[in-house]
């Protein structure tokens, strides 16, 4: 754990306490319960964006591939009476079209990913609502997937399994982005992608898979979403996701120009993020205030991280002329 | 600032600007060691040295941009412990950088004018055009320009630009004026004009530094040349005694003998290992180029900036993709989709901009040398790094990287070690064609010998080492043979017996050789 992923959770503990002083409830079981279910769905969904901004990337489409992808979902399952598993799997195939398309956009034709997945948030979201004739997608009455539920809304010894499920992800992306040559060739894209490609690497392939796993891990978590909320209105589901996850990103120690950030500091982002969520309404605060709040501690943040940075480097060249001054003394 | 004629004939005597044992130490580097000089009005100074001798640090000082630990600084008359960037502008002393300052969507006279516009009476402060354009016109005229003032930057040629920022100059009432490396990128016939305009600027009083490495310029137009050696002042020599091999000498002295012993014994050529056949590149996608780089030999790749030596070396290694013809490998075709190709055939490539696409700045050595051959380096897709490290200490010790660790950050070396981090990653992987592009640019001369050394036992080895180099001794010190690029096509190719550097000028410029 880097230091700056270290005060981040001393950040989320320090809140945590001060919330449980002022309202008890936050500890309550039913709270906390309620709270990792929605930090598995969002953290889904961040991890996804996480692999993308890595490579100096943005996917802005997200949220409305939550919409798009749960629709689908659905109505595969409910009206189309798909198999669960058979539809389960095809959405995450969709997932990852969608991904290989903007990956393929932005390497080959060498369109901005903020241009492609802008295009995709107005696409998707549109193409939900038609698909639905602005309706709403939902289970008609008495409808049960016994199984799919227990995987996706239950809970396994009191905790929710989609939180479950993103512990299980984060171990194997954690993997994928520290420990793999994949993830070492996303890195130094990030960092510096002529310097990759004169290495040899194949810069597009990399980046292109990162878009197919941030399609993917969406795809996922639309699936969750969609059975968490069990109805869906094309218009408004989903709608912002993509900047909660880029915030969880960016809040975790992501670099927007790409090349730095930690699996577990997106995951504490997240945590934050909805913690944050949380303490809107457990204090009272008008819940109209909501994003204020957040985007007012995403900025605080940010800007402790950037001065940090600064003092430190100072610090840093304090310290060089220091030696040098010394070294020429000794001399 | 306004100076009667007076003042100028009672300041003939004295120069201008006058260094008195100036020193400046950065942490472990002294760039300037007790450094004196003198620039008197209307003498045009040639300042040489190799690069790190210490010219960009003596120019910071000058500038007021850096300010040095000791030593006195007079400038008209006044004694200076330093100076300021007001200091600097105010007495007169105004700065021609090799990379040009202008914005190429203004026209001339916006660009020289910049910040300083005439304006008009009223509350919009509107530029007054008329009044910029008749102070422009004179300044154009001093410096022989062939463009009005309102011709946009973007559509003048290099050497038209650097006349704008030479007027620039002017503007400001120069008094002296620094060129830095102002030839260094332009053809020849625009070189000319630019002299031309140096020796106006003299005939005007105007001290002109002018800092090249282009010794048969200097040779041209200075009154006096200085030459700086590893922050020391090598020596002086007066208009009469200025000749080429006197201030290579002064320059490179203890280099020379080095590599003249490279340079001795000839070599039987290999087998051809890499061969272009009517290659065209998109640089120059009319002109076709033949080349054949053998087993076992350094050939030299030499001719102007902008011949299109650089784009050659992309093609080889898969950057860029070639318009035509066909590459070859030990006799076989070979067809190069990305640099990822070239390196699984054994092509690579260091390049010429390190810091952009050498090296990674940011990751450490051990990660930059294990970077191309990463699963080489990994179980089941899982990096090691005691694979890495392994692989990273050997290079260290075979290259001699002077670093802490090998998981030190690339970015805090000193780019003669960044080189060699560059050499470390592809010498760890079995090269069969080594193309190096202008691999000792901005290298302090220990690091380039040993870089020649590591050049010369790959050919021993029987890799195929292709050199480009702008450095003329680099190219007739290292090269088995030497093939010359003038305007996208080879122009000629010299063996041994033939080099000479009036020869390759001769070719670089598209004339037949002696």
């Amino acid at each position: 754990m880097s230091k700056k992923d270290l005060g981040l959770l001393i950040l989320i503990l320090v809140v945590g306490a001060i919330v449980a002083i002022i309202n008890p409830r936050f500890l309550l079981p039913i709270n906390l319960a309620n709270t990792s279910n929605l930090i598995g769905l969002f953290g889904i969904l961040s991890i996804g964006q996480a692999f993308v901004i890595i490579t100096g990337g943005i996917e802005l489409s997200v949220g409305s591939v939550v919409a798009l992808l749960g629709t689908l979902f659905i109505d595969f399952i409910a009206v189309r009476e798909v198999g669960w598993p058979l539809a389960f799997v095809l959405i995450l195939f969709l997932g990852a079209v969608i991904g290989l398309v903007h990956g393929w956009l932005i390497t080959r034709l060498k369109l901005q990913p903020f241009v492609v997945t802008l295009c995709g948030l107005l696409i998707y979201r549109g193409v939900a609502r038609f698909y639905t004739a602005d309706g709403t997608a939902g289970f008609a009455f008495g409808q049960n997937f016994p199984e799919l539920e227990f995987l996706t809304a239950g809970r396994s010894w009191g905790v929710p399994n989609s939180f479950i499920a993103l512990i299980v992800i984060s171990i194997v992306m954690w993997v994928v982005l520290h420990r793999s040559v994949f993830g070492r060739y996303l890195y130094a894209i990030g960092k510096n992608e002529e310097a990759a490609k004169y290495s040899g690497i194949r810069t597009g392939r990399v980046v292109i898979a990162a878009y197919v796993i941030c399609g993917v891990l969406t795809a996922l978590s639309a699936i969750y979403f969609a059975m968490y909320t069990r109805s869906i209105s094309p218009a408004s589901h989903g709608q912002f996701y993509e900047l909660y996850a880029i915030a969880a990103a960016v809040l975790g120690g992501f670099s927007l120009r790409g090349g730095e950030g930690s699996l577990i500091g997106v995951i504490l982002g997240t945590v934050l993020l909805q913690e944050l969520q949380n303490l809107v309404n457990l204090l009272g605060i008008p819940s109209s205030l909501n994003f204020a709040v957040m985007g007012g501690v995403i900025l605080i943040g940010v800007l402790v991280d950037q001065q940090w940075g600064v003092f430190r480097e100072r610090r840093l060249m304090v310290d060089a002329t220091r030696k040098g001054v010394a070294g020429q003394a000794a001399e | 600032m306004n100076y009667s004629d007076t003042s100028i004939a009672a300041s003939v005597t004295a120069p201008f600007l006058s260094l008195e044992n100036v020193r400046k130490t950065y942490p472990g580097v002294v760039a300037l060691d007790g450094f004196s000089m003198e620039v008197r009005p209307g003498e045009v100074i040639g300042l040489v040295g190799e690069n790190g001798a210490g010219k960009s640090t003596l120019m910071k000082i000058l500038g007021g941009v850096t300010r040095p630990d000791s030593g006195t600084i007079t400038v008209d008359g006044t004694a200076h412990d330093r100076l300021s960037v007001e200091a600097s502008l105010g007495s007169g002393i105004a700065f021609v950088h090799q990379e040009l300052n202008l914005f190429e969507n203004l026209d001339v006279a916006a660009n020289i004018f910049f910040g300083r516009e005439p304006l008009r009476a009223g509350p919009l402060k509107l530029v007054d055009r008329a009044k910029l354009r008749t102070m422009v016109a004179p300044l154009l005229k001093r410096v022989g320009a062939n463009f009005s003032a309102d011709t946009p930057v973007a559509t003048l040629s290099l050497a038209q630009q650097q006349m704008v920022e030479i007027a620039k100059a002017l503007s400001i009432e120069a008094r002296l004026v620094i060129l830095d490396e102002p030839t260094s990128s332009l053809p020849l016939a625009e070189t000319d004009k630019l002299l031309d305009v140096i020796k106006a600027l003299k005939a005007d009083g105007i001290s002109v530094i002018f800092i090249s490495h282009r010794l048969h310029e200097v040779e041209r137009v200075a009154d006096r040349v200085v030459v700086l050696r590893d922050g020391m002042l090598a020596g002086t020599l007066p208009k009469s005694d200025i000749g080429h091999d006197q201030m290579v000498k002064l320059m490179i002295g203890r280099m020379l003998k080095e590599r003249e012993k490279a340079s001795e014994a000839a070599r039987a050529p290999g087998a051809v290992a890499l061969a272009a056949k009517a290659i065209r590149t998109p640089a120059y996608p009319g002109r076709p180029v033949d080349l054949d780089v053998r087993r076992g030999e350094i050939l030299g790749l030499a001719g102007l900036v902008g011949s299109g030596r650089t784009e050659l070396a992309r093609v080889f290694f898969g950057i860029d993709s070639k318009l035509g013809g066909a590459l070859e490998l030990d006799g076989k075709p070979l067809a190069l989709a990305s640099a990822a190709d070239a390196v699984a055939h054994g092509i690579f490539l260091v390049p010429e901009d390190r810091k952009l696409t050498g090296i990674l700045l940011d990751l450490s050595i051990a990660q930059n040398i294990s970077l191309p051959n990463l699963p080489a380096h990994a179980r089941r897709s899982l990096v090691s790094s005691s694979a890495e490290t392994s692989t990273a200490e050997k290079q260290k010790k075979a290259l001699g990287i002077k670093a802490p660790s090998v998981q030190t950050r690339t970015g805090t070396l000193s780019g003669g070690n960044q080189q060699k981090v560059v050499l470390g990653k592809w010498l760890a992987m079995n090269p069969k064609v080594m193309i190096l592009d202008e691999p000792t640019r901005g290298i302090d001369i220990g690091a380039k010998a040993e870089i020649y050394g590591l050049m010369r036992a790959l050919a021993d080895a029987g890799v195929a080492v292709l050199m480009i180099s702008s450095d003329m001794e680099e190219v007739i010190g290292v090269s088995d043979r030497i093939a010359v690029m003038h305007e996208g096509q080879i122009s000629g190719i010299l063996d041994k017996d033939r080099f000479s550097q009036e020869n390759v000028l001769l070719l670089a410029v598209g004339k037949q050789p002696k």
